[in-house]
């Protein structure tokens, strides 16, 4: 496993401080840590399994001269893409309503949300930019950016429900200060940049 | 003629530009209104890029929506989305390289956008196709507006410039003015955003929340 890219993705790149993907599930369903803990741990999980997936398309199929010689199929990455993840996200949540119920009632009502979540699709989008050299530097990535937005929500969850006992100014009530709080926190990250193990 | 404009589908279109907006009412689509505006040429063309997609996939939706089955809706949806934003990649590519050089994933990323699936799920399901199309530039004009104007604030204060163009006279800087890199760096665009949010909502008090 690559130890700097595990970091690198978590603190330096994270998926919410950086690059702001996934924002409107983040913004929405960070009311309090408990359901928060359950769409980061559903986003980590969804990553790992759709990213090796479509690093394998990435490079057998989609890549100039990978499945014919002389062709360039890197045109329908974007709908190949996306088809892969809504379907192994209906996959997951077929397979585990069927083994594990219990998983199912927490993690459940999120997976079809996921599936439009830009976390997901971002991160395909930047393993095909980036061009990991292996497998297993694919999967470290999404292991690394899933468990940065899970961070990031968790954190952002505690603070508001904190933050329900504080005065704030009205028009500033709801939308507005939670994108002030995302701000600090953001800047709090900035101090990783540079980061290397 | 004066059918296609009456009052209704005259709301329909400007409302999500003032007081419906898609980023700052409804919350959707923020990803990429904060990653793509440091400048402001890549976010008008995100602007416009979103606002053509919107248009075509809520009137294409809108065309289809008595024969979608109910329970596949949302993979229709996504390819159709998918079928434009790969044409306008592509355009970009051709015509503005080095534009969708600087947009980089957030083209791609326009297939996520939640301003798309929102206005697809909530409008164009029910609606005939020209309300839909007029909905879809509505909203797609509404999200523009608001990465036009955090993109001003921040290149003009981030670099002194507009466009690429210098702004702010040499004189300044002589005088010790300098640029706010800080404005650059994504936590800016979040805290710009919470003010144009502050502004609206401190005009309008029906949009506050109460907590």
């Amino acid at each position: 496993m690559d130890l700097n890219l595990f970091v690198k993705s978590i603190f330096v790149d994270n998926m919410i401080f950086a690059y702001f993907l996934g924002m409107c599930s983040y913004l929405a369903v960070s009311k309090n840590v408990k359901t928060a803990l359950g769409l980061g741990a559903a986003v980590t999980f969804v990553l790992v399994v759709t990213l090796p997936v479509n690093y394998l398309l990435e490079n057998y199929v989609l890549k100039a001269d990978a499945l014919v010689e002389g062709v360039d199929l890197s045109f329908l990455s974007f709908i190949l893409f996306i088809a892969v993840i809504a379907g192994i996200v209906q996959l997951v949540e077929m397979v585990v309503e069927r083994f594990s119920p219990a998983l199912y009632a927490s993690l459940g009502i999120f997976l079809p949300l996921i599936a439009v979540n830009c976390a997901i699709m971002g991160a395909s989008l930047f393993m095909q930019q980036r061009k990991f050299e292996t497998l297993g530097q694919a999967t470290t990535y999404a292991l690394g950016s899933g468990i940065g937005w899970l961070l990031a929500i968790v954190g952002l969850a505690a603070v508001r429900e904190k933050m329900a006992y504080s005065n704030v100014p009205p028009a500033l009530r709801g939308l507005g200060i939670t994108f002030i709080t995302v701000g600090l926190m953001a800047m709090a990250f900035m101090c990783f940049s540079g980061l290397k193990i | 003629m004066s059918e296609l404009f009456s009052k209704k589908n005259k709301e329909v279109f400007f409302t999500p530009i003032g007081l419906n907006n898609p980023v700052t009412v409804q919350v959707l689509g923020i990803c990429s209104a904060l990653a793509v505006t440091a400048q402001l040429k890549p976010a008008i063309v995100m602007g416009l890029s979103v606002t053509i997609i919107v248009a075509f996939a809520n009137v294409i939706i809108s065309l289809l929506r008595n024969t979608i089955p109910n329970r596949i809706r949302i993979i229709v949806q996504l390819v159709v989305v998918a079928a434009l934003v790969t044409i306008v990649s592509q355009v970009l590519k051709a015509f503005a390289y080095d534009v969708s050089v600087q947009l980089s994933v957030y083209v791609g990323l326009i297939i996520t956008n939640c301003i798309l699936m929102g206005r697809l799920e909530a409008f164009a399901m029910q609606n005939k196709p020209w309300e839909s199309f007029l909905d879809g530039i509505g909203n797609g004009l509404g999200y523009a507006k608001v990465l036009v104007i955090v993109a001003f604030f921040r290149e003009l204060l981030g670099s002194g410039a507009l466009f690429g163009i210098q702004i702010v006279p040499e004189s300044f800087y002589e005088m010790g003015y300098s640029n706010n890199g800080l404005m650059l760096m994504p936590p800016m665009a979040l805290i710009i955003c919470a003010c144009i949010i502050w502004f609206e909502r401190s005009r309008n008090k029906e949009l506050q929340e109460k907590n």
